[in-house]
């Protein structure tokens, strides 16, 4: 359901501000989000100042030097710092993006940095993804084949490789269907741009044998349906990749089947 | 709901089964807007200016008469469908249901006056 307001729990309020470091001569301020459900307060904006001379050139360099050096209660999720993972996507800016492969001279002014919209929070900038995880799994990423499983291998010609290209690289950050107002409005039962592109890309795999089963299970007016190509995933994706054009083919797919 | 599985709560009750019928039916219209609009337009400003009786006669003529239907038609009837996505987007519930019912109505209601005027202007 469409929401214009956040509900009053969830007002963001200033918070605290930390002192600048001492001597440093290029300060860069950053407002982070902080919400901690222990407390039983609202959201709040901590401000923190970072000496950049001393910081890595991207935006999870300067959380995690916030983390180790000012607050070390700040949380948030990284594992890779390269980009693979996934897992410190976050709103930099107003941008959904991974923090590890953002950089801070990307941002012009002062930095901000929110969880992934509209998802419920566990603790800072860690949103709750539980759902999403589900609905991924909901669409069988998994080769589901009926023929007898070979003796060595399940072969692929290069061309019907080449159609996986743009799909596999996906790495579940979730910053696409975060950015969806689709997702923010529907997301109990749209699958979202990130389940679509990852249906898409079991759908296309020429080694799979369920594509019939695949189309059915989308075929439904809030599951698939409720893209209306707005086209936020695409201009989000931190890896370059189109969940948009990747639902539109299960579209024609879909049409094709019915005309 | 507490108890229901992560998955489950992702499944909800399954696939609908339809839902490219209403695209397909989208994608129809519009391009058909694309050319009725257009054509609606230049007759209904040939009309423009007239006395009631030249009025009266240029819509007794087949072209301008048929144009105005089908863009009746086809355009109350997408913006119908298009009104039903925005519904489904932003309404839940049995606030959703009756707004449909109430666009519905008013969509299908619109096709008939309009109709029902044209036909009086045409014979």
């Amino acid at each position: 359901m469409v929401e214009f307001a956040l509900p009053k729990n969830s007002r963001i309020v200033t918070g605290k501000t930390w002192p600048k470091p001492e001597g440093a001569t290029n300060v860069r301020k950053f407002q982070i989000y902080r919400w901690n459900p222990d407390d039983g307060k609202n959201p709040q904006i901590d401000t923190y100042f970072l000496d950049m001379d001393k910081c890595g050139p991207m935006i999870l360099d300067a959380l995690i030097k916030i983390k180790n050096e000012i607050d070390p209660t700040l949380t948030f999720r990284r594992s890779c710092r390269e980009g693979i993972c996934g897992s410190c996507a976050m709103n930099v800016d107003g941008i959904n993006t991974l923090a590890c492969i953002y950089g801070l001279d990307e941002v012009k002014g002062d930095v901000k940095i929110y969880p992934l919209p509209h998802m419920s929070v566990v603790k800072d900038l860690i949103p709750d993804l539980t759902h999403f995880y589900a609905q991924h799994a909901s669409i069988m990423p998994w080769l589901e084949t009926k023929t007898n499983r070979p003796a060595k291998e399940w072969r692929q010609s290069i061309e019907d490789r080449k159609k996986l290209d743009g799909l596999y690289e996906c790495v579940m950050c979730a910053s696409c269907s975060t950015s969806c107002p689709s997702y923010w409005w529907n997301g109990d039962k749209y699958l979202g741009p990130a389940a679509l592109l990852h249906a898409y890309r079991w759908i296309i795999d020429s080694r799979d044998e369920a594509t019939g089963e695949r189309l059915d299970e989308l075929e439904d007016p809030f599951k698939l349906y409720r893209c209306h190509t707005i086209m936020n995933c695409a201009k989000t994706c931190p890896k370059g990749l189109n969940p948009a054009k990747a639902i539109s083919e299960i579209k024609k797919m879909l049409v094709e089947r019915h005309v | 709901m507490n108890f229901l599985t992560d998955r489950k709560r992702a499944l909800g009750t399954g696939s609908a089964g339809h839902g490219t019928h209403h695209h397909w039916q989208m994608m129809i219209s519009s391009i058909a807007i694309v050319f009725l609009f257009p054509a609606f337009i230049i007759t209904f400003g040939l009309s423009l200016g007239g006395t009631f009786e030249e009025v009266l006669a240029f819509y007794g003529r087949p072209v301008p008469a048929i144009v105005t239907a089908l863009t009746l038609i086809v355009g109350v009837t997408h913006v119908m469908r298009e009104a039903q996505a925005a519904i489904e987007d932003y309404m839940h519930g049995v606030s959703e249901k009756l707004t449909y019912i109430g666009v519905t109505a008013l969509c299908y209601t619109m096709i008939a006056v309009g109709l029902f005027a044209l036909v009086k202007l045409a014979l």
